[in-house]
Parts: structure tokens; C-alpha cells; sequence
């Protein structure tokens, strides 16, 4: 059984490849890429980027605990959706994933209902709590690919550099969720003027910039490998661009709406813009471009955050943090970063394949002979309008309803197997 | 300090022992010259295992940390000395009462001391009071600096089973492998250990988790790693250290489970070291955490030597320390 | 001892001979004495003394068939004197013997007696390894200037001597050649040992 991709533009970040190119996939394997190619089943790519299929580090998909919001087979669907082939899922469920038998759990699960490829993210602290490491020797055994305890911080510097230190003898990267808690109580929003007027309780960039600040420090004491997520303010940027360098090992990522939204956002009280880290200000919507273009920020991941319509139909202080992305986060990148020239759509892409890939060292983003048959096919100048309801995540929560996009996937394959068509 | 060529005699001129970091090769080997004599008055069979060497003198065990095994090896040595000794019982002491460590020091001089053994949980408190007082201070542990009496019954150890197994009874530790696993950060007998066998010419490889391994150690040309397969690969001495439970809620390593997956010394694990390598622990053993009971049990230790050698080699220090003789090369 | 002096001055009291001859006569003198000869062992005191132990035990065994055990007595764990810095530690060269003094005839063999204080610290020595049934003293020469009550039971020579004399005695063994040599007077103070 093969596929054939063909007249499509193919381009590979990893082998610097952008050209009219036909993939033939044979089994779950790339076969060929090359001209004139044969299949026995042809998917047209007229029109159509070829890429590898795209790699989001940063995806919270609720499995177990919270299925409600989402689950290991919807949150995969809606990746799948999106153009993802591969997700790095966070450990922060119910129970969290902090020991070898729950990253079992999560691995057999995707066995079992996802559609695309899953790479378990385990928990630094035992529970979560920040004060006991996890036994991450196992947890690297066992397949977790990384550490985190994202959701929070950990608290006290002594355990994060324990924890640091730890994670580097196992040979993991650790994701830092970069936030001093300390700092606020009960924020909902960026402290700024819009929170003044708004009269709801600010969080400050400091909040975030200070957690980068230590972590990219502790990381240099240890020499550990650390990721910021989620870099939501200049400030941060700045710091992950002086410690870099200094040499420090240190990679960060960040997400659509940070590049596209401030928090006028939020001036509605509308629920599904709230996030943490929140939406900044505009001098940081630019600098947060500026790092993409500079490579300070090393890629893009949406920090999937499913919840349901219940949960976010209530007051604004009250309402769970977070945004849904998969779905919107390749329409964003091509509509807000590519086509006003910010980015060309190879480097784009590469922010979305084959640099998160080489951050934690997956066997994902790179189209080759013989490699797995993970590929996306999109159409990047296909308009589409942003309707939640259509969402194939079983959450809704996103602040970009109605909105009008270019850059719509048709096809993404996963193992050679069609995880996604466009009816 | 006194140099030495074959057949010379060396002199021993310190008052104290507190650290094996200060001490020069010479003075290394003239305790371990001194050790073997003594040992055989340990294992005297149907006679008195007595010397009068110290008689008369007086002994003064003062251990602020519980210890069983030292304080138990440093009394039997100045017994064997046939010196009177004394244990100090701290919790009952004066010190629970607020008394200054040199208070409790001159109390105790005022009554003709000639040794004072201390083992204190501070580091840096037998230097101090051997710098103001006129007693022979021996350290026995101070907080995770050193304890000097307890490297220098290891290199002993060492030293007799290569000279032993070689038949060379001149050899010495010099081009020997040492592997040092377990929580190093906080021991001061790894510490003494470094000294001790860096200067008598063997190199020395410290393993543990990576929270429990100060990286600086590389600058005093030791190696470092966190790989056990790699530490005891071409080790000719796996010295094993205690790990301490407590250890584990204060974030330094997860579980004991994990510890023992990544760093306990058992027959699977000693399948990428030499056959013939010697085990060594300064004991008290948890069994199966650090060592497995097969190992434990099993030939290659020397665990139990480690401890009769402890008794002669208390027995060199305090000779040398009171009467000072010459030592011949 | 002091090492080698062939100054003139040094007159040789034994020679080789002298002292093959001393040995031998000592030898008989232990055979007549001695009930049975198993029951007998010589305890050189280190380091001249092991040597002359053992020349006496191979002449024993010359004379009767029968060689009395052998060892080697260190006393420098006993001695009175142990804080003066001047006493040579024995190492390599310790206490070893190899059988129970219990029930024994134990005879210390020493090169030269002078105080008696290193022949106190071989008896209390020997002592705290059992009990003999009997201690003997065999010398090759006593040199005189006793502080203690302690005599040989056997001599090879007897020598009357000044403290400020210098007593120097050669095993084949250790030094190359058989000699005891005597140097009246003048001695370089360093070379004093209380014996």
C-alpha cells in the first residue's frame, strides 16, 4: 500500500529543502522523496505545502483525571487537525504523571485511541508539590522525555536545582513553567493599564521574567539543559537571549496567541483570553516576533489548555486559565508571522517541526528516505474562519472565534496512516 | 616535615591528627610503617594483647555524635596501649548546660589529660582546639571534613592486601584505581580518603548521584562521575559509602528504589569491575541499599579487616602523637 | 649500633673466630643445661640478636640432631625509654615467633648487654605472649655498667668498659663480617645507647 504526495512544495527545515517535490510513502516509511514519483493512492498537493509533520512540545491533554475537558484520543484528533503528528503531553492530570507506572498509563492509552504520536513530559516533584524529586532514571526508562512540573513552579530554589542537577544525570531536559507566585496573589491578568481600568488584579512580567531569571542561572550553575515555556514577555526574551549567551543550555518556546494578541483581549472579560502567563502588552507582542526572528526563541508550541465551556462560563476571576491551539496555531503562524514578511514559511515551519524536535531529541520534524512517514500537507493560502464549534478538541476556549485565517491543513499523516483528510 | 630515603629514619613531630589534608606522603607512611606492629599485638593467640606503651596515660573519648564502632576502636586501641580511658557521655554533659567546647576542654585538662579523641558534628572543631590546647587531639570525624583515622586504616587495608596478593612486601598503593561511590557531598571519610590516596600515589574516581557530588573535587585531579559502570570499570578498590535515608527528604535523591537501581554495588553491578577488586566499606552497612547482602557476605570484602586494621592503626596514631620515635624507613 | 668505624683506634676484641668459637662453647653449654631440647627456644632480640640465634640453634642441632625453635623479640613496645626520641622503631623488623612460650624454656639471645634495660623489656615482652616455664639470657658480649639486676646465664665474652667506650659488634649477616670491636675513650656522644 502507498501513497503518493504529489505537486506539492516540499520543505524540509532539517536537510534545508524547500522544492517542488513529490513524497512517496511506503508502509509506515517515507520511501522516496523526489520527482515524477508513483503510488497506488495519490493525494494532490497542488498548491499545498508539503512539511514534516508538525511538532508541538507544549499540550495539556487532561488524560487521566480531567477527560471532561479533553482526552489522549480527542486532544490527538485535534492535533492531527492541526498538522501535529507529534505532542509532548504535560504531566499535570489527576493523578500526575510522576511515577514509571503512570507514564505506562499514558503510553499504553495512546496505543490504545491516538492517532498520532504521543511523548509523555513526566513531573519533577513527586505529586507535583515541589519538595521530593521524582525517580527520574525510571521515568527515562519508561519513555518520559522530559521533565517538568508544569502548571506551577517549583517553589524553592533548593529543590530546582536538585532537581536540575538530577534530571541532567538521567539525561533530561527540564520544561520550566517560569512563574514566582510569591509575587501576586490571585491574579487574573497582565498588570498594565488595561487591568487598572479593568479593575481586575495584575500579574506582573516580573512574575515571569524573575522565574527565568533563577532557572536560567540554576542552569548555568548546573550545567543542566533547561526549556522556558510559554515566553509570554520581553523581558523574558532578553534574558533567554543573554544567557545563550553565555553559553547557558537553554532553549524556550512560544505560543500564537502571544505573537498575535495584548490584553485588549481581555478588556471584554472574555474568558477564553485568559491565560497563564496572560497576554502582555504590545512592545512585547514585538519582541516576542523579534525573538522568533532572531532565533532567542527557539520554537513555537500552543500550551494546549482544554477546558470546558462550563468551566470558562463563569466570572472572569473565577475562570481556569488557559487556551486551546492546535487547531488555530498553523493559520496564526501563516496569517500573523509569514505573511507580513516577519518569517519566511521555511523558517516558520522549521519553529515547528525540526527545532522542537531537536530540543528533546525526538525521532520527529525531518522528512527523509526511511524516516517514519510523518507528514503534513497544507494549503497556505486557503482562507478559513475560526469556528469553535467545529473543533475536533472536545474544548472550545479559544480567543480566536470568527476570525479569519490563512493556512488550512489538508492532510496530515502519521506512520503513513491518514491521522487527518479533509472531507 | 622529615624527609625520607630507604634505611632513614623519619620522626614524627606533630602534636595532633586532625586532617590526612596537611599530612605529607612521608608522614602517611610512617603511620602506616608503624601500623603492623601493633597489629600483631591484636592478634597475640594465647597472650596478653597488651603493649605498656601509654601506660599510665589517660585516653579521653569525647564524641558529641553517636558513634558505636569508632569510639568502641579508639577506646580498644588505648586499652591495648594499656592506657586509662575515659568516655565523655555528651548529652549528659555540661555542654546540654551552654559550656564552650574550650570550656569543657580545660575542665577536662585540669585533670592531666594526654589524648583527647573528638568526633564533633561542626566541622573545624578539633582544629580549633588543637591550636589553643596542649592535649594530643585526635579527630574522629568533624562535621563532613575528615576523618583522618578512618583513611588511614583504608590505606592500610589497601596497602596489606596488594602487599599480600603481590608478595611484595614493599609495595605500596602507587598506580592503584580507587572507586569512591555514594552520597560524597556529605562525607567526611571520602574527603579523608582523597587526601590519603592522592598522596600515596593512587588515582581516585568519586561516584554518586549528582546532587550528592560537588564537582570542585575535579580540581584536586580526582575524577568525577555519576556513571557507577564507568567508576568501577578498571578499579582495582570499590569503596563503598553508607547513603543516608534522610537524605532522601531533603530532595537529593528520590527514592532509596532509585538509589539502589542506579548505584548499589551487588554481583549484577560488579560484572563491569575487575574480578579480582576489593570491596571496602567504612560500615555500618545498610544491607541491600548501598551493598547487597551476596556481596556483603561474599570474599572480595575486606570489610572486616577494615576494622582490626582500625584498632592497630589507633594504636600507630597515638603512639606517634605521645612518643614521637623515630620510624625507620 | 653505630655503623662502620675502621678507624685505628678500634681494637678487635673477637674476631671471627673468637666468636665461632664463643657460639660454640655457648651452644654446649645450653645442651648440658637443658633437660629436653624441644622444650627449648631462642628469641633473638632484634636485630643482631636473630642471627646469633640462629647460628647457636643450626650448632644445637649440629651437636644433639635436634634444632630448637627460632623467633625474633622486637622489645621496642616495652621499652622505658620510649619518649626519648632516640630509640630506633624496628619496623619490618618485629616481634615474630611462631610457637607457645607456655611450659618453655626461653632463652633471649642478645649481641650486648650493658644496662640490662632492653633485657627487662624482652622479659615483660615474653611474658605478655604466656607464661614459660623457664627464661634464660645467652650474650655474646656483656660490656658491664649494669643499672638493673640482670645477668646472662651464658657469655661469650666479657669486656670491662667505661660509658665513654665504644662497643661495636659485626654479625656476618647484617654487616658483612664477624667482629666486636672496642674503641677506648673518645666517642661521638650520638652513638650512646643504653643497653
Amino acid at each position: 500500500m502507498s501513497v503518493v504526495i504529489k505537486n506539492g512544495h516540499v520543505i524540509d527545515p532539517a536537510s534545508n529543502t524547500s522544492a517542488p517535490l513529490d513524497v512517496l510513502i511506503i508502509g509506515d516509511r517515507i520511501a522516496r522523496i523526489g520527482t515524477d514519483l508513483r503510488g497506488s493512492e495519490v493525494l494532490d498537493a497542488t498548491g499545498c505545502i508539503v512539511c514534516p509533520g508538525l511538532v508541538d512540545i507544549h499540550v495539556h491533554f487532561r488524560e487521566p483525571g480531567f477527560e471532561s475537558k479533553e482526552t489522549i484520543a480527542t486532544g490527538s484528533r485535534a492535533a492531527a487537525r492541526g498538522g501535529f503528528t507529534s505532542v509532548v503531553t504535560m504531566p499535570n492530570t489527576e493523578p500526575p504523571i510522576d511515577n514509571g507506572g503512570m507514564v505506562e498509563f499514558v503510553n499504553r492509552r495512546a496505543r490504545e485511541t491516538a492517532c498520532i504520536k504521543i511523548w509523555p513530559a513526566a513531573a519533577a516533584t513527586k505529586g507535583r508539590a515541589g519538595a521530593e524529586m521524582t525517580e527520574m532514571a525510571e521515568l527515562k526508562a519508561v519513555g518520559a522525555v522530559a521533565v517538568t512540573d508544569d502548571g506551577s513552579d517549583i517553589a524553592s530554589s533548593w529543590v530546582l536545582r536538585r532537581c536540575l542537577e538530577y534530571a541532567d544525570m538521567c539525561g533530561l531536559t527540564y520544561l520550566g513553567h517560569c512563574e514566582d507566585a510569591s509575587l501576586v496573589q490571585g491574579g487574573a491578568m497582565n498588570a498594565g493599564l488595561n487591568s487598572t481600568k479593568l479593575g481586575l488584579s495584575g500579574m506582573p512580567k516580573a512574575m515571569e521574567e524573575i522565574a527565568v531569571a533563577r532557572l536560567v542561572r540554576l542552569a548555568k550553575l548546573t550545567g543542566a539543559k533547561v526549556h522556558v515555556c510559554h515566553v509570554s514577555s520581553a523581558g523574558s526574551v532578553e534574558i533567554v537571549r543573554w544567557a545563550k549567551a553565555r553559553g547557558v543550555r537553554v532553549t524556550c518556546e512560544t505560543a500564537p496567541h502571544y505573537f498575535t494578541l495584548t490584553d485588549d483581549a481581555v478588556t471584554t472579560f472574555d474568558t477564553n483570553a485568559k491565560r497563564n502567563p496572560p497576554l502582555r502588552e504590545a512592545e512585547d507582542v514585538a519582541a516576542i516576533k523579534e525573538g522568533l526572528q532572531d532565533g532567542s526563541i527557539d520554537c513555537i508550541a500552543t500550551d494546549h489548555a482544554p477546558h470546558t465551556p462550563t468551566e470558562k462560563d463563569v466570572e472572569f476571576d473565577y475562570a481556569p486559565f488557559g487556551i486551546v491551539g492546535l487547531e488555530t496555531s498553523l493559520g496564526l503562524v501563516v496569517t500573523e508571522l509569514v505573511e507580513p514578511g516577519i518569517l519566511t514559511m521555511e523558517q516558520a515551519i522549521r519553529l515547528m517541526t525540526w527545532a522542537p524536535a531537536q530540543i528533546l531529541d525526538l525521532p520527529a520534524g525531518k522528512l527523509e528516505q526511511d524516516g517514519p512517514a510523518d507528514v503534513t500537507v497544507f494549503d497556505p493560502h486557503a482562507e478559513w474562519t475560526v469556528a469553535p464549534e467545529t473543533f475536533l478538541s472536545r474544548s472550545r476556549n479559544t480567543p480566536f472565534a470568527g476570525r479569519v485565517l490563512r493556512g488550512q491543513v489538508k492532510a496530515a499523516l502519521c506512520d503513513g496512516r491518514f491521522a487527518y483528510r479533509e472531507a | 616535615m622529615a624527609t625520607v630515603s630507604e634505611g632513614e629514619q623519619r620522626v614524627w613531630t606533630r602534636k595532633d591528627l586532625i586532617g590526612l589534608e596537611d599530612l605529607s606522603r612521608d608522614e602517611l607512611d610512617m603511620i602506616l610503617d608503624t601500623a603492623p606492629q601493633f597489629l600483631a599485638v591484636s592478634e597475640r593467640e594465647s597472650g596478653i594483647k597488651k603493649v605498656p606503651v601509654l601506660q599510665g596515660r589517660l585516653v579521653v573519648n569525647w564524641f558529641y555524635e553517636p558513634s558505636t564502632r569508632t569510639r568502641t576502636s579508639f577506646e580498644l586501641a588505648a586499652k591495648r596501649l594499656s592506657a586509662d580511658t575515659l568516655t565523655m557521655n555528651v548529652a549528659a554533659s555540661s555542654a546540654k548546660k551552654g559550656e564552650t567546647l574550650h570550656d569543657t576542654l580545660y575542665n577536662i585538662e585540669a585533670m592531666h589529660t594526654d589524648i583527647v579523641v573528638i568526633r564533633h558534628s561542626a566541622a573545624g572543631a578539633s582544629r580549633i582546639l588543637a591550636e589553643r590546647h596542649p592535649s594530643h587531639i585526635i579527630n574522629a570525624g568533624d562535621g563532613a571534613h575528615e576523618h583522618p583515622t578512618q583513611a588511614l586504616l583504608d590505606a592500610f587495608t589497601i596497602r596489606q592486601h596488594v602487599r599480600r596478593t603481590r608478595g611484595d612486601g614493599r609495595a605500596g598503593l602507587d598506580g592503584l584505581r580507587v572507586a569512591i561511590i555514594g552520597d560524597i557531598a556529605h562525607s567526611r571519610v571520602a574527603r579523608s580518603n582523597v587526601w590519603g590516596l592522592t598522596k600515596l600515589g593512587a588515582s581516585v574516581v568519586l561516584c554518586g548521584p549528582r546532587t550528592l557530588l560537588p564537582d570542585a573535587f575535579t580540581r584536586l585531579g580526582v575524577d568525577v562521575t555519576s556513571d557507577l559502570r564507568e567508576a568501577i570499570d578498571g578499579a582495582d578498590v570499590i569503596y563503598v559509602l553508607r547513603i543516608q535515608m534522610e537524605r532522601q527528604s531533603k530532595c537529593l535523591f528520590p527514592s532509596i528504589r532509585e538509589y539502589i537501581r542506579l548505584f548499589r554495588i551487588d554481583n549484577e553491578s560488579l560484572k563491569a569491575a575487575k574480578p579480582d577488586a576489593l570491596i571496602m566499606h567504612p560500615g555500618p552497612i545498610n544491607r541491600d541499599v548501598e551493598l547487597s547482602s551476596e556481596v556483603a557476605d561474599g570474599p572480595r570484602n575486606v570489610i572486616l579487616e577494615q576494622v582490626t586494621n582500625g584498632v592497630a592503626v589507633r594504636m600507630a596514631v597515638m603512639h606517634l602523637l605521645v612518643n614521637k620515635p623515630r620510624v625507620t624507613a | 649500633m653505630n655503623e662502620a668505624d675502621n678507624s685505628p683506634e678500634m681494637t678487635v676484641v673477637m674476631d671471627h673466630e673468637a666468636i665461632d668459637a664463643a657460639l660454640r662453647r655457648i651452644a654446649q653449654e645450653i645442651v648440658a643445661d637443658s633437660e629436653a631440647l624441644s622444650d627449648v627456644a631462642l628469641l633473638g632480640i632484634l636485630s643482631r640478636g636473630r642471627p646469633l640465634a640462629e647460628r647457636l640453634a643450626a650448632c644445637i642441632e649440629g651437636l644433639t640432631g635436634t634444632r630448637p625453635r627460632v623467633g625474633s623479640l622486637a622489645t621496642t613496645l616495652y621499652r622505658d625509654d620510649l619518649r626519648s626520641g632516640r630509640v630506633p622503631a624496628t619496623v619490618g623488623n618485629e616481634t615474630h615467633f611462631d610457637f607457645d612460650v607456655d611450659g618453655m624454656t626461653v632463652i633471649l639471645v642478645d649481641d650486648v648487654i650493658a644496662a640490662g634495660r632492653t633485657i627487662r623489656a624482652a622479659l615483660d615482652e615474653v611474658m605478655d605472649y604466656g607464661r614459660p616455664q623457664r627464661i634464660q639470657l645467652a650474650c655474646l658480649v656483656d660490656r658491664g655498667l649494669r643499672e638493673l639486676p640482670i645477668q646472662p646465664d651464658y657469655l661469650g665474652w666479657s669486656l670491662a668498659t667505661a660509658p665513654n667506650d665504644h662497643v661495636a659488634v659485626r654479625i656476618r649477616e647484617i654487616d658483612g663480617e664477624d667482629a666486636v670491636l672496642l674503641e677506648r675513650g673518645v666517642s661521638s656522644a650520638a652513638d650512646e645507647e643504653t643497653k
